[in-house]
């Protein structure tokens, strides 16, 4: 029985949109060539996405893939399997130059639900979330306030935001006062 | 005396009445009012006490231009001050206070100033009270602050709330008055994104007041009829009480959105600043009126003509029962012809014109107003309301020719376009001989990331000054704004509008133009900061001949209001004064904010809790939990020391230590950073990094490295682990994470990118605890799972497994000279692991330890800490460290600095141990050495400072760490350290290592 815990241990905040911190999430950090055969194939048998396109997020049966940098990518899979997908990994890119590592507990991750999600991000983020710039698939490596964060849209109305462990309580609070009651602006 | 009409009112709602405060005083308002408008009703003219000679002022404005009816706003945690009341709504319960007046606005002490002005002339700050120095300090500055200055200071903290909003639209228009909502029209059928802000809680700008038919259809009806065509398109935003307050690089514009101010007990955000990228930005902005200077135009009662007719129309109040105009141009005229609709007296107009022939001038005169050519004010008689004034030539030197009892005064000396954030960015400006006025220069906008300029002015703003040439120029900049944001303009016909022409104004800056110094001394042009025509004309004698430099001088366009309304007078003034023509002189540089915004909207969200990022580690909990005092290390919080019962902190770092010498105790060392580099030329890269050979080191193995840049300085130091051929774990210290991960990236990225590594920091990824102390093997025996012998794991050598189930990886190194075991472990169960390690070492009476324990037990062992023993100029053969500076490498970051004589030089400040001669004595971190005699500033010679100094627990014994000139050299020396009150500490020179030299203690 594993007694790893995430950093709120699924806490949730109701105000003008629903704020719930997932749970562990399985992440691999996969640093290499992206336009490599070897490193695509790799990604889409661990995780059944293909390659994201920049500032993407392809989803996958047994994963999710999102586009970091131009030579980094990180996988997000079922937090149980993430040692087996990096051995696997490690197995299908032997010889090539590359790096797959589990950084799953540096992370928190929150989801954002609700119509008004755009615009608890967009009290933060400097960049553009209105719906016709920002889609489903469509992520951001980014800040949120002070904080470094990434963020993907699920599908419209839901959002996932990732950031480290250590300021994870600290953007819980963040957003949750972003999502007061009778605060957003009612701009998209 | 101002009152409310009979009628009018186009903004108020008759049928309300809304109660306030002013000065303890209860009045009323009515829905709509602005707080200037509701004073005026009331009768208050006087509202406030002026800057420097606490002159009696009155409202002078009707909008952001107002330099005088400021007002302490609210109470308790709402309170603010410096609220200009034109542009603040009245709403229930409103209280406001006057300011800067004692003891009371009718008697005010302060005014004295006002009888000796000439203690107060242009620069008293640095050519009054110079000597004697102490005075400045202890009389006069506070003497100055007391008597001087405007709103009070907040007592509570602010009890709003304030956020960001970024907003990314194609087309940005600035100011929703004709021009605004024309060029929105224009951008949004486009299919455009569109952002229309206008200030005021209502569109429509000056053809409220002024009567202008548009597209044969009256100003409010087309008003009426835009705006709903405007909120029909999706793609066009209009948001009302929202200032455009500054434009930046790259179409990258403010907004400053005032949501609760006029409702304070509604949810939500009171101020909301927005945060705006536009590819093209419209300033719509308007024009501002310029008062006129002559003698006694800042008495309550002197206003700006156009102010006078907003009160008249829009709010229903009167500023006067006999109002004098006086002007320079035929606009002031609608304002007489409006005060004489409204059945009220206008003895007289001033025209300084010689001559007023023109439609306005003739309607005025029909309806039997008694106009003067050529004439003007020579002074306004009164002191805390206006009786009269004195008529003069505008050609003389202010003979009075006549004196006409009035109880206001409506002054225009012609308009000036707001020209503020066309400038912000570097908008050069043209000068408009016909009209006296700054235009913007549509030759040389503020440009853009491509080259091109991203603001374009529309309407008044662009300085046309007429309504036709205004909605035409605005309507051909919205379209033109559309096409450069890559829009295709709906070309249509022109709009038409109907407003009389109007005849040539003339520049008038000094009223009558041969003032003599008696009037000069009395002419306001920034009436907030109290500067007048004989201050600048004292700059300009004194040698201040640049714009700027006489702004400073004199405080002209400094305060609040930043000078909307003295700023072109000042500089015409000046002009004069230099025989310069004026656009030679130039005008000061326009900056952001364009009108004063919250400071809490500044603020934003980032207070409170969310202030700033505190990082917290997997364990920061159960610390928090069980006594941990907090310290900031970088941007984490760590425990400082584990405080039980009553002890004191000294006694709980001082149990930490000798617990930890004697048994086991453990620490949260999570914080440490980790990088993971990776590659076959992993190896390579990290030799270029780090001083000392890494290259070399087998798997499963530890080597202690440092890094220095590429002047040779040290500046993060750790311990790297082999994992594989091709990977390695690099710590570093837990404030230097994020910044050595971007060093290796920024060489790898920049310079050695055809290495073959990757890197990735996963500091985060691990909790990490330390298990230190001679019982620390038997604790990790108890968790069991690994062989941790000494033979199986030996010092500087990790091992991986699981230790009490949990996926582990201990390291066997020490920064207290201890046996010692760091475990790393996935973050998520790191608490679950100190669980089990408290529980396991509970036999052993384990204990945690803080960072204070940690420091003492490092500097026992002569260890050194980045930032203690370096500053940014020591290099590692300065800390004894040139053992870990390899001669072997060809090359490594730092090397070819390292070699530079003066980093060779033997006389260097070098790191050596400190034992004072009272072993109780601690001396202050800091402290200098000092070599007697003194330098030739008459300073005592200083040899070097204190750079880590305890008292140790396990020596009984003060000890200290010091880098003292040639150190290296002077072992057994004694050293003196003169402290604060004559004290002085003297401590022996001796080795940096106070315990276990050999280092048996830790290799067991």
């Amino acid at each position: 029985m594993s007694e790893a815990r995430s950093i709120l241990n699924g806490a949730t905040f109701e105000g003008a949109i629903k704020i719930t911190e997932t749970g562990l999430r399985g992440m691999i950090t996969l640093r290499g060539d992206l336009s490599g055969s070897a490193l695509q194939k790799a990604v889409k048998s661990a995780t059944g996405a293909a390659l994201p396109e920049v500032r993407k997020i392809t989803f996958g049966k047994a994963g999710n893939v999102a586009w970091m940098s131009p030579d980094e990518l990180l996988l997000i899979v079922d937090y149980a399997t993430v040692d087996t997908v990096v051995k696997s990994l490690g197995k299908a890119l032997k010889g090539e130059h590359h790096m797959a590592v589990n950084v799953s507990d540096a992370r928190a991750v929150f989801q954002l639900t609700g119509k008004g999600a755009r615009e608890v991000l967009a009290k933060g983020a400097p960049v553009d979330l209105s719906p016709a710039a920002f889609g489903t698939g469509d992520l951001r490596r980014t800040r949120i306030g002070q904080l470094a964060a990434a963020f993907w849209m699920l599908k419209d109305g839901t959002i996932e935001v990732v950031c480290f462990r250590s300021v994870g309580e600290f953007l819980f609070d963040w957003l949750s006062n972003a999502a007061e009651q009778d605060s957003l602006p009612g701009y998209f | 005396m101002s009152a409310r009409l009979a009628n009018g009112g186009a903004l108020i709602d008759r049928d309300t009445a809304v109660a306030f405060t002013f000065n303890g005083q209860n009045l009323t308002a009515h829905d709509g009012d602005t707080l200037a408008s509701a004073l005026l009703a009331n009768g208050q003219m006087l509202v406030g006490r002026s800057f420097k000679y606490h002159r009696p002022r009155g409202i002078m404005a009707s909008g952001v231009e107002e330099p005088n009816a400021l007002v302490n706003m609210n109470e308790g945690a709402h309170f603010e001050p410096n609220q200009r009341s034109t542009t603040t709504e009245v709403f229930a319960d409103l209280t406001a206070r006057s300011q800067n007046h004692w003891p009371s606005l009718n008697f005010d002490i302060g005014a004295v100033n006002n009888r000796l002005p000439r203690l107060f002339p242009a620069g008293f700050y640095y050519k009054t009270f110079m000597k004697p120095r102490w005075a400045w300090k202890h009389l006069f500055e506070p003497l100055i602050r007391q008597s001087a200055g405007l709103g009070a200071v907040p007592k509570v903290a602010n009890a709003d709330h304030y956020e960001y909003f970024y907003a990314y639209v194609d087309v940005l228009i600035i100011g929703g008055g004709m021009a605004g909502i024309a060029a929105a029209v224009e951008a949004g059928k486009s299919g455009a994104k569109v952002l229309l802000m206008e200030q005021t809680p209502h569109l429509g700008g000056r053809i409220l007041v002024d009567e202008v038919e548009v597209e044969n259809q009256s100003a409010v009806d087309w008003i009426a009829a835009q705006t709903a065509l405007l909120e029909g398109m999706d793609n066009v935003t209009i948001r009302t009480r929202m200032t455009g307050s500054g434009v930046f690089d790259h179409g990258y514009a403010m907004g400053y959105e005032r949501l609760n101010d006029h409702q304070p007990d509604t949810p939500g955000p009171r101020h909301r600043l927005w945060r705006i990228r536009a590819k093209r930005i419209v300033t719509a902005t308007g024009a501002l009126e310029r008062p006129l200077a002559f003698a006694g135009n800042d008495i309550p009662g002197v206003m700006l003509a156009s102010a006078v007719r907003d009160y008249a129309l829009l709010y229903g109040v009167s500023a006067g029962d006999r109002t004098v105009i006086v002007t320079n141009n035929d606009d002031a005229y609608r304002t007489a012809i409006t005060l004489k609709e409204a059945g009220l007296k206008v003895p007289v107009i001033l025209d300084a014109r010689p001559s007023a022939d023109g439609i306005l001038p003739t309607q005025a005169r029909a309806l039997g107003i008694r106009v003067e050519t050529g004439k003007g004010i020579a002074r306004v008689k009164g002191y805390k309301s206006v009786s009269g004034v004195e008529i003069c030539d505008q050609a003389g030197k202010g003979a009075v020719l006549e004196t006409i009892p009035c109880d206001a005064v409506a002054m225009s000396g012609g308009w000036s376009p707001v020209v503020h954030l066309w400038s912000h960015c570097g908008g050069k400006l043209n000068w408009d001989e016909d009209n006296a006025m700054f235009t913007p220069d549509p030759a040389r906008p503020p440009l853009g990331d491509d080259g091109a300029g991203f603001v374009l002015t529309a309407g008044t703003a662009s300085g046309a000054l007429h309504a036709t040439a205004a909605l035409q120029n605005a309507v051909e900049t919205g379209r033109q704004a559309t096409l450069e944001a890559g829009f295709k303009p709906i070309t249509g016909d022109m709009p038409l509008t109907t407003a009389p022409t109007e005849n040539p104004m003339l520049p008038v800056w000094s009223m009558p133009i041969a003032a003599p110094y008696k009037l000069r001394a009395k002419s306001w042009l920034d009436f907030q900061n109290d500067v007048k025509v004989s201050d600048v004309r004292l700059a300009a004698q004194e040698g201040f001949e640049s714009v700027e430099h006489t702004k400073r001088y004199t405080t002209l366009g400094m305060a609040t209001d930043q000078g909307k309304l003295s700023n072109i007078n000042g500089l015409a003034i000046l002009a004069d004064a230099l025989s310069a023509p004026i656009p030679q002189v130039g005008t000061t540089t326009f900056r952001p904010p364009y009108t004063p915004i919250s400071l809490g909207a500044i603020a934003g969200e980032a207070r409170g809790k969310l202030f700033k990022p505190t990082r917290k580690s997997p364990i920061d909990a159960w610390s928090d939990t069980n006594g941990a005092i907090w310290e900031p290390v970088a941007d984490w919080r760590r425990p400082y020391a584990y405080i039980r019962d009553a002890e004191t902190v000294k006694q709980a770092v001082t149990r930490e230590i000798l617990n930890t010498r004697s048994g086991v105790s453990m620490l949260d060392a999570s914080t440490l950073g980790k990088i993971l580099v990776k590659g076959p030329d992993a190896g390579k890269f990290l030799d270029l990094i780090y001083t000392n050979m890494i290259s070399t080191l087998k798997p499963g193995k530890c080597r202690y490295g440092l890094m220095c840049n590429e002047n040779g300085f040290l500046f993060d130091d750790g311990v790297v682990a082999r994992i594989s051929d091709d990977e390695f774990l690099c710590h570093t210290t837990s404030g230097g994470s994020d910044n050595v991960h971007a060093w290796m990236e920024e060489w790898l990225q920049t310079e050695w990118w055809d290495l073959k590594v990757y890197t990735t920091n996963i500091t985060e990824q691990f909790a990490q605890i330390a298990v230190v102390g001679p019982d620390a093997r038997k604790v990790l025996e108890k968790l069991g799972g690994m062989d941790v012998s000494s033979d199986a794991l030996p010092f500087m050598g990790f091992a991986e497994g699981k230790l009490a189930g949990i996926q582990a990886r201990p390291f066997r190194i020490s920064f207290s000279g201890e046996l010692s075991y760091e475990i790393a472990v996935p973050a998520a169960e790191g608490q679950a692991f100190w669980d089990k390690i408290c529980a396991a070492g509970a036999e052993f009476s384990i204990m945690p330890y803080g960072t204070e324990a940690l420091h003492v037990m490092r500097a026992e062992k002569g260890f050194i800490m980045i930032g203690d023993e370096t500053d940014g100029t020591v290099i590692p053969q300065d800390l004894k460290l040139g053992w870990a500076v390899s001669k072997k490498k060809v090359d490594f970051i730092g090397k070819r600095a390292q070699e530079r004589p003066f980093l060779q030089d033997n006389n260097r400040k070098q790191l050596v141990g400190l034992l004072t001669e009272n072993p109780a004595d601690v001396l202050p971190d800091g402290a200098h050495a000092v070599s007697g005699g003194k330098n030739h500033y008459g300073q005592e010679n200083m040899i070097g400072h204190v750079t880590s100094s305890y008292f140790s627990p396990t020596l009984d014994h003060s000890i200290a760490m010091a880098l003292i000139k040639g150190g290296g050299s002077r072992m057994g020396e004694v050293l003196t350290f003169p402290l604060e009150r004559g004290k002085v500490i003297r401590a022996r020179v001796v080795d940096p290592v106070f315990y276990d030299k050999e280092g048996a203690r830790q290799n067991v």
